[in-house]
């Protein structure tokens, strides 16, 4: 093995009841080099990295792991992190009610019988951010900051540790535009101070910006590897779906018509700030056209959507008007009973109900629809459930399957297959449908939008990827700090424009 | 005992428990299932064991009749904790509504000298009425439901020491006493049965004919035909052995209706379904719709017009009502539901499962109480019973 390779995976074979989830995989990451792992949902990457990092035992897995030429057998995880390795989920393993500096030295404070040194953890957490180059309070609340800043502090935490492996699973999913901005020059300085980083990720943007090899799985199986320079971006996304993707933004045309759904000067107040997070918001959408709102994160465009829902949890000022009627909003219910749907931005905590079945959830926007007097016909929600299933190919052994079974495309069908099982509503909120979806099904959702559009109901999208936005959407309004500050069409706009409204404003 | 894979089955056939159904279940689906397996064989172990060690004096039908009777009351709190434990929320008033409506419906029929039924209706309106208060207070005040009915504890057991003057109230007359202590008739018994077993084999056979109808997997049709023969020998025996004492008990006869009937309405209407969704993840269910006050409320409302039904089974049994009556009730209540698999995070939980976690209670109570043992040891056995079989729901859930 040559002498530079800090760890290395050697035919992996990683079984479950029923499924292979790594097949024979292996992969080499040299000193200093940002190693990317890319493939579709299930395609293994994530397990192959919990074998690296110890989350499972030496003995559920066949192969080998060897850190700088030493083969381990790791029996958990705080045998890898002896080793250097550590890694960084996406759902941070942060405690928010303790400060930066506590989170940093968890479990190993500087204590001397029992008795922690405060001020040592101070000093030392402020040299170990400054080390990477971080200007984070150390005294700050974590539950305070902002992901971006939440994940700086997690992978501080990981090199306080002396990690000289960091693994990072889908860093960027939950990040605004500044924060990966931030975190790409962060692992820059990893890099130059010789961290091995494995990066996972579905963002080929990012991945062809600051990988120095890209590996492709598929299917648990390794189908390519290969540098940078060698790949192409549709090379590798030949790989990831096995076929080539010839248009990820299927571009449909549809007709435009008159204007459906109005909102005029709406005004969100947070309930425990009194601030206004929403400022004298106004606009409007045609049918069949499909408008995007983009902004960073904290511009206030998922409490748009709450608010124009009725769910936002502070005071709403605002007048909304449908088919250019106005109508009284108190609550979901209302919302719902006068055509306006919404699919919120997380699907595990606002979307689906983890407790039900796939039917459950997909008629769970139509209880009385599928029932008579109170009682469900269970042979209404059958044909419900199969029709919806159906028609957006979602892919489930069962309609009794339990939802948490489902990959994460499949149950954001789901959710939009709620709505979709009722009556067509006038306008269709999407508040990041396509967050933590691979490629393949990303491409589905894309095409279940436009068909919304063309059978002439305005759909209104959220993203924070903006070739997303540029891609499928017709008009796009800029939100920064509660307000729309650009307005684009789709002929004139590009992503820079986007980002500059975003952060500057018009 | 939160579980994401349920024994959803159980849900939308009551007796579901009894079926075996091969098909779409995940590895912790088929743990669940094993585990209300695990525990009517547990139960029917306990049966034999204390059988076994009173010589043949606890399957008799004399003391079945007891254990049936035994039961019926906590039964009926049980249908409600698991309500409202799947909705999220939890009522430790139980105890207290039980004693005052009780209490209330011996005022009316022993010092006012109403008849029965008026007596019963009024205490069940007050029952209802204080479900309604208490919904309110969570549903669109958003105060803690373990608050409301802490506060609900104390006052209801307040009012009802206030009318009572602490004193005990009796004697009941016949006509009321019948509801605690009278027996349906064996001819009114059989009939009852004949009508279960028809719709046991009905819903049987129906529900299977549906799921095939869409493509759902469906046990084979043996095992189909030997559950529902299983479970209509167990309703023949259950009828058979209340008969051969001196018929069914009054109070197992409405506790049935109420299961029957609740276990009916958790599975197959738009309020159960909306229960289950409110306790399995309450923003998703009030975005997709549901009315989240509205039915947190009805439940509260039936979770205490149950207890007050209670309260007044509890007056006739006794022929008295006692100003102590149902103290500590609402923990049973819990407990059962708890040890019948419904999770204290909510969105899980059935009552069939909740009657048998009563069921296995109050045996070990009764089996308790034949061997003399004392009941200061009988609450340290339940307590440990109840940790042990959480405890194991959980260790096989992460199996």
């Amino acid at each position: 093995m040559p002498a530079d390779v800090v760890v290395e995976m050697r035919n992996i074979t990683k079984e479950f009841p029923g499924v292979v989830a790594l097949a024979d995989v292996s992969i080499a990451v040299r000193k200093g080099e940002i190693h990317a792992v890319v493939g579709e949902n299930g395609a293994g990457k994530s397990t192959l990295m919990k074998v690296l990092c110890g989350f499972y035992p030496a003995s559920t897995f066949r192969g080998e792991v060897l850190v700088k030429s030493k083969s381990c057998r790791f029996q958990s995880v705080k045998d890898a992190e002896q080793e250097g390795i550590a890694i960084i989920f996406q759902e941070l393993n942060l405690a928010p009610n303790l400060s930066v500096a506590e989170n940093i030295y968890l479990g190993r404070q500087p204590c001397r019988l029992g008795i922690i040194d405060p001020y040592k953890v101070q000093v030392d957490a402020q040299r170990c951010l400054h080390d990477i180059g971080l200007t984070i309070d150390p005294q700050a609340q974590v539950g305070d900051l902002p992901i971006g800043k939440r994940q700086s502090v997690e992978i501080a935490k990981a090199i306080s540790k002396d990690a000289g492996i960091l693994i990072l699973d889908e860093p960027t999913s939950s990040l605004s535009e500044n924060e990966i901005e931030m975190l790409m020059g962060l692992l820059a300085k990893l890099k130059a101070k010789g961290v091995a980083c494995i990066y996972i990720s579905h963002k080929l943007n990012e991945v062809f910006r600051i990988a120095d090899t890209i590996t492709v799985l598929r299917d648990g199986k390794l189908v390519g590897t290969g540098s940078k320079t060698d790949l192409t971006k549709s090379m590798v996304i030949s790989l990831m779906v096995g076929r080539s993707i010839q248009d990820i933004f299927p571009k449909a045309e549809h007709d435009i018509g008159g204007s459906v759904f109005e909102l005029r000067n709406m005004n969100l107040t947070a309930a425990s700030t009194g601030l206004k997070v929403v400022r004298n918001v106004s606009f409007e959408v045609r049918k069949g056209e499909i408008l995007g709102i983009s902004g960073l994160m904290g511009s206030g465009r998922t409490e748009l959507l709450l608010g124009i829902f009725g769910a936002y949890r502070g005071k709403i000022e605002g007048e909304v008007s449908v088919q250019g009627k106005r109508v009284q909003i108190r609550g979901p219910a209302d919302a719902i009973r006068h055509g306006i749907y919404l699919v919120p931005e997380d699907r595990r905590l606002s979307g689906l109900v983890m407790t039900f079945t796939v039917s459950e959830n997909i008629t769970l926007a139509s209880l009385d629809g599928i029932a008579r007097f109170g009682t469900i016909d269970l042979a209404r929600e059958y044909r419900l459930g199969e029709r919806i299933r159906r028609d957006l190919a979602i892919k489930t052994p069962s309609l009794e399957t339990p939802v948490p079974n489902l990959s994460g495309g499949n149950q954001q069908k789901i959710v939009i297959g709620k709505w979709l099982a009722r009556k067509a509503p006038e306008v269709m909120f999407l508040d990041e449908p396509t967050r933590g979806i691979d490629v393949g099904a990303k491409h589905e959702i894309y095409n279940i939008i436009n068909s919304l559009s063309r059978s002439g109901i305005a759909v209104v999208i959220v993203s924070s990827e903006l070739p997303e936005v540029v891609g499928l959407c017709d008009r796009i309004l800029v939100m920064n700090e509660g307000q729309i500050r650009g307005e684009f069409l789709r002929e004139e706009v590009d992503e820079e424009k986007i980002m500059y409204a975003a952060t500057v404003g018009a | 005992m939160s579980d994401a894979h349920p024994s959803l089955n159980a849900r939308k056939d009551p007796l579901g428990f009894l079926r075996t159904q091969v098909g779409a279940g995940s590895l912790r689906t088929l743990a669940r299932r094993y585990r209300k397996y695990a525990m009517f064989l547990a139960l029917i172990v306990l049966w034999i064991g204390f059988q076994l060690l009173s010589h043949g004096v606890f399957l008799s039908t004399r003391n079945l009749a007891l254990l049936a009777r035994q039961t019926s009351i906590t039964g009926i709190l049980t249908i409600g904790a698991v309500i409202l434990i799947v909705s999220g929320n939890f009522d430790i008033s139980t105890g207290s509504v039980l004693g005052l409506t009780g209490g209330i419906a011996a005022i009316l029929h022993v010092w006012m000298g109403w008849s029965a039924l008026p007596a019963i209706l009024a205490a069940i309106g007050v029952g209802l009425a204080i479900g309604a208060w208490q919904g309110y207070w969570v549903a669109y005040k958003r105060v803690p439901s373990f608050i409301v009915t802490l506060a609900g504890l104390m006052i209801w057991r307040g009012v009802l020491l206030v009318l009572t003057q602490g004193k005990t109230i009796a004697p009941v007359r016949e006509s009321f006493a019948f509801l605690g202590s009278g027996f349906l008739s064996r001819p009114l018994g059989i009939l009852l049965l004949i009508g279960a077993i028809t719709l046991v084999a009905v819903s049987a056979f129906a529900t299977r004919r549906n799921k095939q109808k869409y493509g759902l997997p469906v046990p084979p049709l043996a095992t189909t035909v030997a559950s529902t023969a299983l479970t209509v020998l167990l309703m023949i025996a259950f009828v058979s052995i209340l008969n051969g004492y001196h018929g069914i008990p009054v109070p197992v006869a409405f506790l049935i209706l109420l299961v029957a009937a609740f276990s009916w309405v958790m599975s197959r209407t738009t309020f159960g379904r909306a229960i289950y969704a409110i306790g399995g993840n309450t923003e998703a269910a009030s975005l997709s719709g549901v009315r989240v006050k509205r039915n947190l409320l009805l439940g509260f409302v039936i979770m205490s017009g149950l207890c007050a039904l209670a309260g007044v089974l509890m007056t006739a049994r006794m022929n008295a009502a006692a100003p102590t009556a149902g103290t500590g009730m609402e923990l049973d209540a819990i407990a059962a539901a708890v040890l019948g698999g419904t999770s204290l995070s909510g969105g899980i939980g059935t009552i069939t499962g909740g009657i048998l976690g009563a069921v296995i209670m109050a045996t070990l109570d009764n089996g308790m109480s034949l061997f003399n043992i004392s009941s200061y040891y009988q609450i340290i056995v339940k307590g440990l019973i109840l940790l042990l079989a959480v405890w194991f729901d959980i260790s096989a859930k992460n199996k």
